[in-house]
């Protein structure tokens, strides 16, 4: 858990959004990490899988992740960043 | 005495892999439990028990292959326990497979099996001593009494697993298994079409002010609504949602939706929500990210797969305007759901631009017809001009 406000160590980050991608898709795992990759394209994580990844990382941080937010969250570098930053 | 048969999950199983018991001999189970894992075609499936009552016999063991309808286990129900061993009339049987398909058939003479069951000996486990090895009254007796020396389990042991359980099937099995129910389907039933573009603009900004009102956690996606929609329609269209059997339509009056899910993988999975049109929309949304997250586990229980009464297949999200599905037998409908995307609407002499959804309808020409399944897409389009009312 992290305060709001408080930006989050970038390996714990990491770990907190693999381990929700993992979770939304179990049968990615194995498969080699694209860290750029676009979740929805690459990955083809659909809007009910990205709600339930975006809902975990909430749970994971406690950080309310507004929809208007989406476009920061990608892909798995860019919600490390989202999540580190803010 | 009752039997737990492999049952069939969903129209193109013949046959399943007992992969793990959650239960021994001598556990009580209730009705709704989860008692072994099945590998099918689909996945491994979680199966559950419907009846209560005490498992007597297990049948199969974990790693072995069997036909649908294969007696797995035997139990003495609770309404077997009421009214003990007397020959009174026999309760319908459920249908057997033949014979040959029984595995671990016992050799013993019906006074043997009869004296077995009223002392509780499991047949298989005993060596029979008779004429071709066949299992004498004696031989039960003799186990009876060793049984009685040796303490029985009484709690639910730890589960034994198979060494062949993978979660999720090949997608060469699932391809196969998919292949015989649209075979079946294009074969068995003449489908037909209708579509209709529906605006769904105030669904969309509806959808945009709650979920910037409501936590996370219970945000909610288009496909909730329209879910909900499709159900509230289809309750005044019986028509469409039930199972066509032996010959005739049989509407159900619970509305279950299957959902399709294309795994990664490669492969279909079409698990269902029940009693979707009195469900409220947010229980809507995270049963369906459950059971999604479940599917793609390879986690699905037998009554998600066997409950559905019509199927929905989304493919929107993959860029695509409209889809025209083939039906699941033994259902008689599936709605097809486009993408949402904003397009020209013409409306009183203007051009506006607009959220749009194409939806789909096929339907079974034995069951209902044009007249019937325009009805249906009218009211669902209907329905979902009030978003708040869902």
């Amino acid at each position: 858990m992290c305060q709001a406000g408080e930006g989050m160590d970038k390996q714990v980050a990491k770990d907190i959004v693999l381990k929700a991608l993992y979770e939304v898709a179990p049968d990615l795992e194995g498969v080699e990490v694209k860290y750029d990759a676009d979740l929805r394209r690459f990955y083809d994580i659909d809007s009910v899988d990205y709600l339930s990844f975006i809902i975990k990382l909430h749970k994971q941080t406690g950080r309310d992740i507004p929809e208007a937010d989406y476009p920061k969250l990608t892909s798995i570098d860019r919600a490390v960043a989202y999540l580190a930053e803010n | 005495m009752s039997d737990f048969l492999m049952p069939m999950l969903g129209a193109d199983m013949e046959k399943g892999t007992l992969v793990k018991w959650f239960i021994t001999p001598g556990a009580h189970v209730n009705r709704g439990d989860v008692v072994a894992d099945v590998e099918t075609d689909k996945g491994v499936i979680a199966v559950e028990i419907w009846q209560s009552g005490d498992i007597e016999q297990i049948l199969v063991e974990p790693g072995q292959e069997v036909a649908v309808g294969t007696v797995l286990a035997k139990m003495r129900s609770v309404a077997d326990k009421e009214r003990p061993s007397v020959p009174g009339p026999k309760i319908i049987e459920q249908p057997m497979p033949s014979e040959a398909e029984i595995p671990q058939r016992v050799h013993a003479s019906p006074l043997a099996k009869r004296i077995a069951e009223d002392l509780g000996v499991d047949l298989i486990k005993i060596k029979g001593t008779g004429p071709n090895g066949a299992i004498t009254r004696a031989d039960v007796e003799g186990a009876a009494k060793r049984l009685k020396e040796i303490p029985q389990p009484t709690v639910i042991a730890e589960a034994v697993a198979a060494p062949v359980t993978t979660g999720v099937a090949s997608s060469d099995q699932m391809r196969r298994a998919v292949a015989a129910a649209m075979v079946r389907s294009k074969r068995d039933i003449p489908h037909y079409y209708l579509q209709t573009d529906v605006n769904v603009q105030k669904l969309m900004s509806w959808l945009t002010e709650e979920n910037r009102r409501i936590p996370v956690t219970e945000r909610i996606l288009a496909i909730a609504p329209i879910m909900k929609a499709i159900a509230l329609g289809l309750r005044e269209s019986p028509e469409f949602n039930g199972f066509y059997k032996d010959g005739a339509f049989q509407p159900q009056s619970d509305i279950n939706l299957g959902m399709i899910i294309s795994l990664r993988g490669g492969g279909l999975v079409a698990p269902g929500i029940t009693a979707v049109d009195v469900a409220s929309v947010p229980e809507i949304m995270s049963r369906l990210r459950d059971l999604i997250e479940r599917g793609r586990r390879g986690k699905l229980r037998s009554s998600e797969i066997t409950s559905p009464t019509v199927t929905i297949s989304s493919l929107g999200e993959q860029g695509v305007d409209v889809v025209y599905g083939v039906i699941y037998p033994p259902q008689v409908a599936l709605v097809g759901l486009g993408g949402i995307r904003e397009r020209p609407w013409a409306d009183s002499g203007m051009v506006g631009a607009a959220h749009q959804l194409t939806i789909t309808v096929s339907a079974d020409h034995r069951v209902s017809d044009g007249h019937l399944g325009s009805r249906l897409l009218n009211r669902i389009s209907e329905l979902l001009q009030n978003p708040e009312a869902l």
